[in-house]
């Protein structure tokens, strides 16, 4: 299905990361938005709620981040599509929503801009040190889609995919921005409406008395349903089965917690998305994501202009699920893997885990407020390199 | 490769400083096609009443996205000039707010260019026009952001209705900074 | 009308009594009977709260496609769980959040949070004073059983002094809250108070909060037998109802701020208030569209009837 054109607005902009995502989440048809405000994400909310009462959207700030988690799950099961924005301390209040999102199977975007932590930490300056909070956050077992942009560009085109994926999984999809790029300005071209695929829901086709909320066929992905069709389902963070009763059992627990990860793992091939250059005859590979990833280009552009030809360059896109597969595939090539990231060690330890000790694996990293110096990146490649 | 031209542009809250390096840096990616990215300061440097905006242009992708060393700095009030005055080496360009920044010499060669962009905005009767003034300012002067597409980038910016005033702001900024550099008045610091 | 209070209890047991288990159940359309047994303690006031709520639903003109109920965590947080409409169980405190999202979203529900004092006036209790400003329009329908009943008889914002909780073990020393006040007080246009006993009142009291546009609040004194009641040594199941029976007065449009609740003291019952005023997307679609005027596309109304 193609995009409302009352939601898109067509043209070449000049906007930063927030704004652009916002415009993404409207084209991807977003009508439902409910945020508490926080550096540096409130841009978002604030282009929402100027934007919605043209074209039908309901925008609500709610009392807290709790609420509008909660809210946002709401209003997708009413059946219009829905997305919340914050930052860290808001990151952490979401949490156990999120988790409710999960466990109900509930299609919504969540995007955090990430800024430099723990606790109030940095509010206007950048970190990406959510990233592991993001894939462990909530209690418990489950998986989640995340991605993460490093321009306004994606900003806006990865909100639109982030939309896509929650819709077709039927899970939350966190969109990892960073203050950097949520603040940063730059040119964004948003397409027609007619250019822009969505995703849309695959609600039920049976008739009510017949309908199972978790019911599921091959794909793993239940039919899902919206309140007021007459169905009278029920839904329950509870561990359930396929009626959506509790049945608070290992056995069903197994089946239940199961599927929600394997409908993510065993789809992982179409959920992965990432970038790479030079594969070939790498001997030491950069990984890297979010603004990091292209501070990182200008560190191997240093390395080039050094005299070390081969250096491959991989981008995840894609962060949750983590591209393990390829990682493992890379790690009997090459020298070393190299890691920058606005952490302390985070998204290295699923690097590292994958290489299994076939390579080397750098960690260049980076408490936040700034972004790398491309230097100190150059540095690392060339004690990769030895 | 040819360098990129890193602008800092500085001034305290409600002279439109943003708006300002927005002007400029949409000129250069939407109109000259060539790549731009701004950021906004909000780090340490945007306390008080202070306000800062960066701006890169370059003929490729930007990939590290703050300024490493300003080669321009358009500076509108004393304590921006002497907060970020020191970061331009020789050759580098300077535009100051003629009535609200006094240049010391430092012993650099650094081109300054000065404008009393609140006062023609005052006669044009609408102080608020002061950034729009500026920034005709550094085309004429830096030649960055062509004529043509800063015009433009001004008008698509400015609030539907005051284009008008706007564009009329940018000329007069424009035509100082032409009638300036024929009479070479400048000043190197 | 207090013959009629005592005909009520009396007439509850005796229809209790005769009742087999194999017949079919008047609630049978209502309830999800494929989850029977409910997990409630025999003598628990929710059934009691419940079995009137669809009463309630039964004398509105409401669809019934269009009513959903939300809970929290809790004994009280079940009660999504055993009523046979859209239902949404979430999690501990949010009830009133989520059902903000399904209201918002979707204007032609009616939604209903249905859940306990713990879970709507501590951990949610934010969620409670914001939703009565905004005169959001959904039903809240609160369980008071002055406890945290469902993780073992923990002290509540509600508990009245000097009673014992788990973790009040000398009793308590603490200012409960007056809920019908505090929903009152942060802009609630309806708020009624009725006990289990009221079975009648109840019922008619919720098909109004039901009817009524905006937030509505209707507080069920109830007894939790196996954890208040036995904790404060006040007896059975009966002997609550029979406290109940002596002790509550009906003070229909009593200022809210005078009913409050002191530990085993007289209750004050009845509708405190009901007034009108606009709703969030009320004001919301009237305030946009003078802002905006024709551009305004306003909010859960189709095309043709804005037409
Ligand atoms: C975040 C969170 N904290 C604590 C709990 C544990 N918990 C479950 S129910 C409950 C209290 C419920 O009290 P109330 O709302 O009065 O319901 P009742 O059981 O009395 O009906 C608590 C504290 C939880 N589920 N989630
Ligand atoms: S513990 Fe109390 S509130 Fe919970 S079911 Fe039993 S009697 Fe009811
Ligand atoms: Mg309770």
């Amino acid at each position: 299905m193609k995009a409302d054109p009352a939601g898109v607005l067509t043209g070449v902009h000049y906007l930063d990361g927030d704004k652009a995502c916002a415009e993404g989440g409207l084209a991807a048809g977003c009508r439902f938005f409910a945020g508490y405000p926080i550096t540096p994400s409130t841009e978002v909310a604030e282009r929402v709620s100027e934007r919605f009462p043209y074209m039908g959207g309901m925008f609500i700030q709610m009392e807290d981040e709790l609420a509008s988690m909660a809210a946002i799950l709401g209003g997708s099961w009413a059946g219009v599509k829905s997305m919340t924005v914050t930052s860290g301390p808001g990151f952490s209040l979401m949490m156990e929503n999120i988790g409710l999102g999960a466990m109900l199977e509930t299609p919504c975007v969540v995007v955090n801009v990430q800024r430099g932590g723990p606790s109030t930490g940095l509010p206007t300056l950048p970190g990406q040190a959510d990233m592991m909070q993001a894939r462990w956050g909530s209690h418990g077992d489950y998986r989640l889609i995340a991605l993460s942009p490093n321009s306004p560009q994606e900003c806006f085109d990865l909100t639109i995919t982030a939309f896509n994926f929650s819709e077709k999984y039927r899970v939350p999809v966190l969109f990892m921005m960073d203050e950097c790029v949520g603040h940063m300005t730059e040119k964004v071209v948003i397409p027609e409406a007619d250019k822009i695929d969505l995703t849309e829901r695959r609600y039920t086709k049976k008739k009510p008395g017949e309908y199972l909320p978790y019911a599921y066929g091959e794909d793993l992905i239940p039919d899902m349903a919206k309140a007021g069709d007459g169905h009278f389902f029920h839904v329950t963070g509870l561990t359930h089965d396929e009626r959506g009763y509790p049945d608070m059992t290992w056995e069903m627990q197994e089946k239940c917690v199961h599927r929600l990860i394997d409908k993510i793992d065993k789809n992982v091939d179409e959920i992965f998305m990432i970038e790479e250059e030079n594969m070939d005859k790498a001997e030491v590979v950069v990984i890297s994501y979010g603004i990091t990833s292209r501070v990182a280009l200008r560190g191997i552009q240093l390395a080039e202009q050094a005299g070390m030809k081969n250096i491959g360059r991989m981008r995840l896109i894609t962060v949750w699920p983590f591209p393990e597969k390829r990682i493992r595939e890379l790690a009997k090539k090459v020298k070393a893997f190299v890691v920058p990231e606005m952490n302390y060690g985070q998204m290295v330890l699923e690097v590292e885990r994958c290489a299994g000790g076939q390579c080397k694996t750098i960690l260049v990293p980076h408490g936040g407020g700034t972004v790398h110096k491309p230097e100190t990146i150059y540095q690392a490649i060339k004690e990769a390199y030895k | 490769m040819k360098k990129d031209n890193e602008i800092r542009i500085a001034g305290f809250g409600g002279q439109g400083i943003i708006l300002a390096g927005y002007i400029i840096g949409k000129a250069a990616a939407i109109y000259d096609d060539k790549f731009s990215t701004l950021i906004q300061s909000f780090g340490p440097e945007a306390r008080g009443s202070s306000c800062a905006a960066q701006v890169i242009i370059s003929e490729s992708q930007i990939l590290y996205p703050y300024i490493v060393k300003p080669n321009i700095a358009m500076l509108m009030s004393k304590d921006a000039y002497e907060r970020f005055g020191g970061e331009l080496t020789d050759g580098d360009i300077m535009l100051i707010e003629k009535d609200l920044v006094q240049p010391k010499k430092n012993g650099k060669k650094i081109s300054v260019y000065a404008i009393p962009a609140t006062r023609l905005a005052e006669e044009m009767g609408r102080k608020i026009v002061t950034n729009i003034i500026m920034v005709g300012f550094f085309s004429a002067i830096t030649q960055i952001t062509s004529y043509e597409a800063t015009r433009k980038a001004v008008e698509s910016s400015v609030p539907p209705g005051t284009q008008e005033l706007n564009l009329k702001a940018f000329e007069t900024g424009y035509n100082y900074g032409k009638k300036l550099l024929s009479s070479s008045e400048k000043n190197v610091a | 009308m207090k013959a009629a209070e005592v005909e009520e209890i009396q007439k509850k047991p005796k229809t209790r009594k005769t009742k087999s288990v194999e017949e079919e159940h008047p609630l049978e359309k209502w309830l999800r009977m494929d989850r029977m047994p409910h997990i409630w303690c025999s003598t628990c006031g929710i059934g009691t709260a419940v079995t009137c709520f669809i009463e309630a639903i039964k004398k509105t003109t409401l669809a019934r496609e269009d009513i959903c109920v939300v809970s929290g965590i809790g004994c009280s947080g079940r009660i999504a769980g055993y009523i046979k409409q859209d239902s949404f169980h979430t999690t501990h405190g949010r009830a009133i959040p989520f059902a903000v999202g399904l209201k918002l979203a979707n204007p032609k529900l009616k939604v209903v949070v249905f859940s306990g004092d713990g879970d709507l006036s501590s951990i949610g209790g934010n969620h409670l004073i914001h939703t009565a400003r905004r005169n959001l329009d959904i039903t809240v329908l609160c369980i008071n059983n002055f406890i945290y009943a469902m993780t073992g008889g923990q002290v509540a914002p509600t508990t009245p002094p000097t009673a014992i909780a788990t973790t009040t073990p000398y009793g308590n020393y603490e200012h409960p809250f007056n809920l019908p006040a505090l929903a009152a007080a942060c802009g609630a246009v309806y708020v009624a108070r009725w006990t289990a006993l009221h079975v009648r009142r109840l019922t008619n009291s919720m098909a109004e909060a039901l009817q009524k546009k905006g937030f509505s609040f209707v507080e069920i004194i109830c007894p939790c037998t196996t954890l208040y009641a036995r904790k404060n040594k006040l007896g059975s199941g009966l002997d609550l109802m029979k406290f109940y029976h002596d002790n509550s007065v009906i003070v229909n449009g009593a200022d809210p701020r005078e009913v409050d609740i002191q530990f085993q003291s007289e209750i004050k019952v009845g509708k405190f208030i009901d007034v009108d005023k606009p709703t969030y997307l009320d004001s919301y679609n009237t305030y946009m569209k003078t802002k905006l005027g024709d551009k305004f596309k306003p909010y859960g109304v189709t095309d043709e009837e804005r037409q």
